[in-house]
């Protein structure tokens, strides 16, 4: 059903766990539809300097928010917003056209933790 | 039979999803394997070989009524469990129009009965799905209060098949006559498993599926009480007695008789076996793991069945960690049917979703021994903390 590199970052996620005092953090989905992602980040010059996430639900559940991590660690916060569903589902090599939906949100996830950020640090939040 | 096999990376396989499916036993396989190429006759053709297969598939009947205590006349062979169902309430449905428009079911049905039942709706009839109890068992005053002057039929299910839980069939089927209402029972989990007196239990009409009893997939009957009318689902020819036209698949059929055969035989000591096996399994994950419960009556349930949800956890994630440890076994949440909402099951039995989400099935078989359960119970509390630990919620 899955990928080699899907049950890689399942077996293995990385970045598992939530940032004390996190400066952001987003959570998606609610425990009807059986998926729900929680990312938290610190942000140092305008970088994601470290990312976590905890996830109830599926093997594409976990795994996309193992690689949204993976993605966006290092990088800007408007570089951070780009990353789309679509791209963490291609940078696992696919994901089974069921699973697109409601088990592909980690973007999501991050960008609600990119905004919460923002929303907390109004002066520098343009980096 | 799977129950020592390794496989090469060393690690143990244990099959646990006999619900869903069970293999063919050799003793089965060996009766079918005749009638494939050597005595491949026609049971319809008056000659020799049609002969050979007619008698094949009359002793297949015969084994088959003599599980449920039927006669063999009262067998209809169809092509599964789907399908005799579909015969026994489409064509009661129709059969008996005139009569009146109303059918009661249960809301825990398998999709066989219930997407029937929605299609009739949508035909004009009335149907009503009688809720049930936090086990998932049905209380049979809700059966009786719920016919009217239009009721033609009630059909209830037996072992309940995704969480084990055994219906009220025969005190139904006393209200049932009570009532003149026609009576059928879906016994695909129970058939073979736990007995079954048709006469006892004033069933009119009863589904078995062969594949989940050790025979060959694409099998099954329909007991159809003698003096029951039905209309035909499928036409053409006068096959089972114009009830279901199409040259009779005369393997399968003589695999299920043989299944069915062997079943009866070894019910009393193998449920026993199961029970045991199957209390292991349930004592053995509720005392090792905290916040785990067990869905499903439990001790009203069927021998090999156990159900149970991780709280704070996603159920395919559970099974693909089982997976990977040899250990196959199914689950309720709605990221492994492909739909959005979980089991309508779990749900009707008001299990919250998170709790439907983190349901785990392991449904026992002739395969598995002490030790595929000492395995189970080793293996599943480190996949469950560490999944746990992930996991958004506790
Ligand atoms: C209760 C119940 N009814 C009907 C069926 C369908 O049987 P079959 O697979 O033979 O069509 C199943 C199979 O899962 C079942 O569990
Ligand atoms: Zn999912």
């Amino acid at each position: 059903m899955y990928n080699d590199k899907v049950m890689d970052h399942f077996m293995n996620p990385r970045n598992v766990g939530e940032i004390q005092d996190a400066d952001g953090a987003g959570q998606v989905g609610n425990p009807v539809c059986g998926d729900v992602m929680r990312i938290t980040i610190r942000v140092e010059d305008g970088k994601i300097a470290d990312i976590k996430f905890r996830t109830f639900g599926c093997g594409a559940a976990i795994a996309t928010s193992s690689m949204v991590t993976e993605l966006v660690k290092g990088l800007t916060l408007d570089e951070a917003m780009e990353v789309s569903n679509k791209a963490v589902a291609e940078a696992l090599g696919g994901l089974p056209a069921q699973k697109m939906h409601c088990s592909n949100l980690a973007a999501d996830a991050l960008h609600k933790a990119i905004e919460d950020y923002r929303a907390k640090h109004p002066a520098n939040s343009g980096a | 039979m799977t129950s020592d096999s390794e496989n090469k990376a060393g690690v143990r396989r244990v099959y646990l999803d006999h619900s869903a499916t069970t293999p063919v036993r050799a003793e089965v396989m060996g009766a079918m394997m005749p009638y494939f190429a050597g005595q491949f006759g026609n049971p319809s053709s008056i000659h020799r070989w049609g002969r050979e297969a007619r008698a094949a598939v009359e002793d297949a009947r015969a084994k088959v009524a003599s599980l449920i205590g039927a006669a063999p006349q009262e067998i209809i062979f169809t092509s599964g469990g789907t399908e005799a169902d579909n015969l026994a309430i489409r064509g009661t449905a129709w059969h008996k129009r005139s009569k009146g428009n109303h059918l009661i079911t249960s809301s825990v049905e398998h999709h066989a009965v219930l997407h029937t039942c929605e299609t009739l709706e949508k035909e004009g009839f009335k149907v009503t799905y009688l809720p049930v109890d936090k086990y998932g068992m049905i209380d049979p005053e809700d059966v009786e209060k719920a016919i009217t002057d239009e009721t033609i039929l009630i059909t209830i299910m037996h072992g309940q098949n995704e969480v084990g839980t055994i219906e009220p069939v025969r005190e139904i089927g006393q209200i049932a006559r009570r009532h003149g209402v026609t009576f059928h029972v879906d016994a695909v989990q129970s058939a073979g498993k736990i007995p079954i007196d048709v006469s006892d239990m004033n069933i009119d009409l009863l589904t078995m599926s062969s594949h989940k009893m050790y025979g060959p997939k694409g099998v099954g009957a329909l007991y159809v009480r003698k003096g029951v009318r039905l209309s035909p689902q499928a036409t053409g020819g006068s096959h089972e007695r114009g009830l279901r036209a199409g040259t009779e698949n005369v393997p399968g059929i003589v695999g299920f008789g043989e299944a069915c055969r062997l079943a009866k035989e070894e019910m009393p000591e193998e449920s026993l076996r199961l029970t045991r096996l199957r209390d292991r399994l349930i004592g053995g994950i509720l005392d090792s793991i905290p916040d785990t419960v067990l869905n499903g009556h439990p001790t009203i349930r069927l021998p090999h069945h156990v159900n149970i949800s991780f709280k704070f956890i996603e159920g395919e994630s559970i099974l693909l960690n089982l997976d990977l440890m040899g250990i196959g076994a199914s689950s309720g949440s709605a990221c492994t049917s492909g739909s959005l909402e979980p089991s309508h099951v779990l749900l009707a039995m008001g299990l919250p979703h998170e709790l439907a989400h983190g349901s785990v099935r392991m449904t026992l078989g002739k395969g598995n021994s002490e030790e595929d359960i000492d395995y189970v119970i080793s293996v599943l509390p480190p996949i469950v903390s560490k999944l746990r630990d992930m996991s958004v919620f506790r």
